[in-house]
């Protein structure tokens, strides 16, 4: 194979890759707050393109784009309010039953809001036309600011969680939920911003890669299983690993084109991961540590 | 009365069918639906239920059918087979409907044909595959033209470009599948090679690594056969990939929200199609060009979007259904049947409808007519 070919597809498998691991760093943060798989993360970040495309209409890009992640974090807030708090008494499993409840009357929601025709946004940077040239190979300037949001989002996070009060707290309730409210930290807060945050991280995603991928109502549900793949794929909780699953399994999405038709690149990611699982139950990068801490 | 003219068998079995109350001239003339207005196909079967909510007001507000009105019951089937069967399993036995338009797509229409046929109720199909009306079944018919007229034309115009390698990427859909298997079918034919043939996922948002192996392969074009948002994911993805390969699409690339979503990107886009989106450049001497321009009209007036070739199909369905069971004075299924297979020069958004007893479909291969995008609007054709 040519080399440009090959950088061809390695580009391709970076974008997966970067949009794979935004929504499952996503999945991570709640995962991490309350033990529960969000189902619903997937909506986030349909709603997060979704409402910008439609506020670009009237505002300036950058701003309808922050103004998408502001109300999806709201969104993503008042969920965990409203729904998931009441149902968090009864169990973790009762909670993921009701985060795909949720997903689907978010996606409905959206279908009478919006309808079902197709959105998009403008590009970030150039136009639909614009190709970069790099070795050979040529992709959409867009790649820059996808790949770009997600290292983003990776040094916010890292950042987040080791330097401000607010982050050391939420991972003192993730490793011990007793020890932290002794210590004066309310969990159920705490939750509540793990789900803002959560949220607005996929609105973010859904709004870089809206320009490419385009977005309507229905994207949700496959973003979220994707995700939730790679999530498992690195090792549930830990998002420096959900990146480079999500790397890995775009790479190994986009390369598989060479031999197998693009439309059955689900089946073979979906094999190494059930390999990959029965070899090692905790994922690429998890330790059997970290998945007891859950109350599972 | 309208029913004073009846004959006298079909007044026999009004008594007869008095108790189930749907004989009364003044009891409306229920007719069924079944589109797939949410789902994988919702950007063809909203537009159809949104058309025949709109065709049947007018029809309504204007009289009826036989002084009757019409009852239009919509099932949105999700474009699932397994739903279509059991909505028109519903529709024939609980609704007891006259007759039942749609499904959107051909697999669904597939897999009612047989169930409308032991039934004895006319369908009226809004999907593209030739497979529906051939064999030919009593009581099916199909107004979208076949796919394999659009498949002839793509390969025409390629004859006239000077285009004989090409790739076929289609979505791994019933529609995506059908068109691949006819481009495959007729290449030779027109001396035509196809040096790589894909199909994709459905749900596909990034289709570069695809178009890298197809552009690898050295093709002069390529041919998009979906119906998904993908038709405007392929556009940006082969400009962004700077390949020379000319694009080509499908039918199912009518809808002006893929030339939106695709942008600069939707220019040079050539496709086959019926005359719909291009009606205000047709001449005033074409017997389609008032009516379309009418249904074009209303339905953005109505609901302030552009109208599609697919909300035409479900508009040549009740249209149909209408002048038969007019033309046939009756609801009696066999006697609706025999009103269509009549019909002759009857002017539809697809083409000017031929019916008989062979010809299911009625539309030739001048329904059909090479559609390129210029300035972000659709516009005829007429060469480089």
């Amino acid at each position: 194979m040519p080399l440009e070919l090959v950088l061809q597809y390695f580009l391709s498998g970076l974008i997966y890759g970067c949009i794979y691991a935004a929504v499952a760093i996503g999945f991570n943060i709640i995962y991490n707050a309350t033990a529960i798989i969000n189902f619903a993360q997937g909506e986030f970040a349909m709603l997060g393109g979704m409402i910008a495309s439609t506020l670009a209409g009237i505002l300036p890009l950058w701003l309808a784009v922050a103004a998408a992640v502001a109300l999806t974090s709201i969104s993503g807030v008042a969920v965990e309010r409203v729904f998931l708090r009441r149902v968090a008494r009864s169990g973790v499993l009762n909670t993921i039953v009701a985060t795909i409840g949720l997903s689907m009357l978010i996606r409905e929601a959206a279908l009478l809001a919006w309808g079902e025709s197709v959105r998009t946004l403008p590009f970030f940077s150039g136009t639909e036309v614009s190709s970069v040239y790099f070795l050979g190979a040529h992709f959409s300037p867009q790649v820059y600011w996808v790949a770009g949001a997600t290292a983003l989002i990776m040094a916010g996070l890292t950042a987040f969680f080791k330097f401000t009060l607010m982050g050391k707290a939420m991972r003192g309730c993730s490793a011990n939920r007793d020890g932290a409210s002794l210590c004066g930290i309310d969990p159920d807060r705490m939750v509540t911003i793990a789900f803002g945050i959560s949220a607005g991280i996929g609105a973010l995603a859904g709004c870089v890669v809206a320009p490419l991928t385009q977005t309507h109502y229905a994207i949700g549900a496959e973003l979220a299983i994707k995700g939730f793949t790679v999530a498992a794929f690195g090792g549930l909780g830990n998002s420096f690993a959900a990146v480079l699953a999500g790397l890995a399994l775009g790479m190994l999405e986009s390369f598989s084109t060479v031999v197998v038709p693009e439309a059955y690149k689900d089946v073979v990611t979906l094999c190494v991961l059930l390999a990959l699982l029965f070899a090692k139950p905790t994922g690429l990068l998890g330790s059997r540590a970290a998945a007891t801490l859950k109350e599972y | 009365m309208p029913f004073g003219s009846l004959a006298k068998p079909a007044v026999l079995c009004a008594v007869f069918l008095s108790c189930l109350s749907s004989a009364y001239a003044a009891d409306p003339i229920k007719i069924g639906a079944i589109f797939g207005v949410t789902g994988p196909a919702a950007y063809l079967g909203a537009p159809e239920d949104r058309t025949a909510r709109m065709v049947v007001d007018g029809i309504n507000r204007s009289g009826g059918i036989l002084g009757r009105q019409v009852q239009l019951i919509i099932k949105d089937s999700g474009a699932s087979p397994e739903k279509a069967i059991s909505f028109a399993k519903q529709l024939i036995e609980e609704d007891e409907v006259v007759a039942i338009i749609g499904p959107t797509t051909s697999g669904e229409s597939m897999a009612i044909k047989d169930v409308c046929q032991k039934a004895g109720v006319p369908l009226v199909s809004c999907a593209s595959a030739e497979a529906i009306v051939d064999p030919v079944a009593k009581y099916v018919f199909k107004v979208p033209q076949k796919d394999n007229y659009i498949v002839e034309w793509l390969y025409g115009t390629m004859n006239k470009l000077g285009i004989s390698r090409i790739g076929v990427i289609a979505s791994n859909t019933g529609f995506g599948n059908g068109g691949k298997a006819q481009l495959e079918k007729y290449a030779s034919k027109y001396g035509i090679s196809i040096a790589i043939s894909e199909v994709y996922d459905s749900n596909a948002t990034d289709l570069t690594a695809l178009l890298a192996k197809v552009n690898a392969a050295g093709v002069q074009a390529v041919v998009n056969w979906s119906i998904e948002p993908a038709q405007s994911i392929v556009a940006k993805n082969m400009r962004q990939l700077k390949m020379s390969a000319r694009l080509f699409q499908s039918h199912g690339f009518a809808n002006i929200k893929y030339v939106q979503a695709a942008g600069e990107a939707a220019e040079g886009i050539i496709f086959p199609c019926g005359r719909l989106i291009v009606a205000d450049e047709l001449p005033d001497s074409n017997p389609q060009k008032k009516l379309l321009a009418k249904y074009n009209a209303d339905y953005k007036a109505l609901y302030n979007e552009e109208a599609s070739t697919f909300g035409g199909h479900a508009y040549d369905a009740l249209a149909i259904l209408k002048a038969a069971i007019e033309s046939a004075k009756s609801t009696e299924p066999d006697r609706i049947v025999h009103a269509i297979e009549g019909l002759k020069d009857f002017p539809g958004t697809a083409g000017t409808f031929n019916f008989s007893t062979t010809d299911h479909n009625g539309l030739l291969m001048d329904s059909i007519v090479m559609v390129t995008v210029k300035r972000g609007k659709f516009t005829l054709y007429r060469g480089d």
